[in-house]
């Protein structure tokens, strides 16, 4: 248990390993949605505490990881104009596209700059008005808003050089998406704790009662991830199917209304097509239609293209908790972070990345034993 | 170099960091705070939580508060931020238009 001393409180870890260990008698398989969950539980080795019965899946949840490739390249398509100054969060930049990554945009001398809020991409706008700013608008509902209000600000004031190239998409659709896989193992789910802050929880009181599958919407520290997993078993152990919510301190019910209230009156639910996983209906957002003069995608008529995955790369597999990063061949040699193949080793929130920061060392500890 | 260069930079899209709202006022119409993060002050966007007023404690995510919290959980939870290193990644480097070029 090297890890333990490392955390908050160590005692409460112990304990809450202890009962875990106590409450499990059966095989379960349980799946985090959100990638930074993820990271969290690779950086404390969380996995490792477990009892052997308790098997981790990783979840889609990561919205570097699942925005298509044809997105990507509409991006980098866009970003190559002369007259565009294009903003991305940081990890966009090195998600390969078909033939180039954003970064090497940038590096050809295209305007690409990074920012932490949507909101610096209007100021960007108000700054520049010779220039056409665009926004790359991805992730889930948790980012949701902040790109709303960015859209709705920008029209407020006539701002007639901003736009968003948006790549939305919505954690329900894709968990029952995986409930419905002939081939799903996951019994459980860690509902992600910030998308619900927004959405509230009632769309997976929902699922749980449909699919009889338990949810906690659980925190992003260890010590909530470890709760989140003893009340998982617990619920499971109990045969109870429910929606439980270990994150209280951030999240309610209901949800953000005042949040969700000004996302609708910006985006509607569409049909998005998913990186590794392929379209998915009503599984996103997009601009409305009082919108559409702030849609990159009208505004420069980036056409629909096709684009084809390296076809080594298991991301597919991996972002529907099939695979592990570790059961592909490229992983840790032919595709590292410093040169990724596939997009969930690019990014902070990707299960690939996460593996290769914290776990290839024992990997090759363990190789080194059976070679 | 590229991804040394670019991870200090990356945003995790699920993140939010607890902080106290200083003050507040309004521009171009929209509400923005000063909030406190331990030692540093960052402006953030409050129309999503319109009942939070100044001394009150905040979830900021990618600039916009969108939950409140009372002051002993975003004590707590700041701690544990900082133990993980997730902060100097939240807070480390405000991006400006400076890295255009």
């Amino acid at each position: 248990m090297k890890f333990l001393d490392e955390y908050r409180d160590p005692k409460l870890a112990q304990a809450l390993v202890a009962d875990i260990r106590r409450r499990a008698t059966r095989p379960w398989v349980l799946m985090e949605i959100c990638g930074g969950q993820t990271h969290t539980l690779m950086r404390y080795g969380i996995d490792n505490l477990l009892p052997p019965e308790i098997e981790l899946v990783h979840g889609p949840g990561c919205p570097v990881c699942v925005t298509p490739l044809e997105m990507i390249d509409k991006a980098v398509e866009i970003a190559s104009r002369p007259e565009v100054i294009f903003v991305s969060y940081g990890d966009m930049l090195r998600v390969p596209g078909s033939s180039r990554d954003l970064f090497q945009v940038k590096a050809a001398g295209g305007d690409v700059r990074i920012a932490y809020s949507p909101m610096d991409a209007v100021e960007l706008a108000r700054k520049n008005p010779g220039r056409k700013v665009v926004f790359f608008a991805v992730g889930f509902e948790t980012t949701a808003p902040p790109n709303a209000m960015a859209v709705w600000q920008a029209k407020r004031e006539g701002l007639k050089n901003f736009s968003i190239l948006v790549s939305h998409v919505l954690v329900p659709p894709a968990i029952r998406l995986l409930l419905e896989q002939p081939h799903n193992r996951v019994q459980a789910f860690i509902a992600p704790g910030h998308v619900c802050t927004v959405m509230g929880y009632s769309e997976y009181e929902e699922l749980a009662a449909q699919y009889r599958v338990p949810f906690v919407v659980g925190g992003f520290e260890p010590l909530d991830l470890l709760e989140a997993i003893r009340m998982l078993v617990a619920q499971l152990e109990e045969g109870r199917a429910e929606v439980e919510n270990q994150y209280v301190r951030s999240v309610t019910r209901e949800g953000n209304e005042a949040a969700r209230q000004r996302m609708f009156e910006v985006f509607e639910i569409a049909d998005r097509k998913w990186r590794g996983i392929g379209e998915i209906g009503q599984s996103g957002y997009r601009l409305r239609e009082e919108f559409a003069n702030f849609d990159a995608e009208r505004v420069f008529g980036v056409a629909a293209t096709r684009a084809e995955e390296p076809p080594e790369c298991i991301a597919a597999l991996v972002l529907q908790g099939l695979k592990k990063p570790v059961d592909c061949p490229m992983f840790g040699s032919r595709c590292t972070p410093d040169h990724p193949m596939g997009a969930p080793m690019v990014s902070s929130e990707g299960a690939c990345a996460a593996y290769y920061r914290y776990r290839r060392h024992d990997l090759v500890a363990v190789t080194g034993t059976i070679a | 170099m590229r991804a040394k260069l670019y991870r200090r930079w990356s945003t995790r899209m699920c993140l939010a960091i607890p902080g106290k709202i200083l003050d507040t006022e309004e521009i171009a119409g929209i509400r923005i705070g000063r909030v406190q993060f331990g030692g540093v002050t960052r402006k953030a966007y409050l129309d999503y939580v319109p009942d939070a007023a100044p001394g009150d404690y905040v979830m900021v995510h990618v600039g916009f508060a969108i939950s409140k919290v009372d002051q002993d959980e975003a004590a707590r939870t700041y701690e544990s931020m900082r133990i993980m290193g997730l902060l100097e990644e939240e807070l480390g480097d405000q991006p400006g238009e400076e890295r255009g070029a």
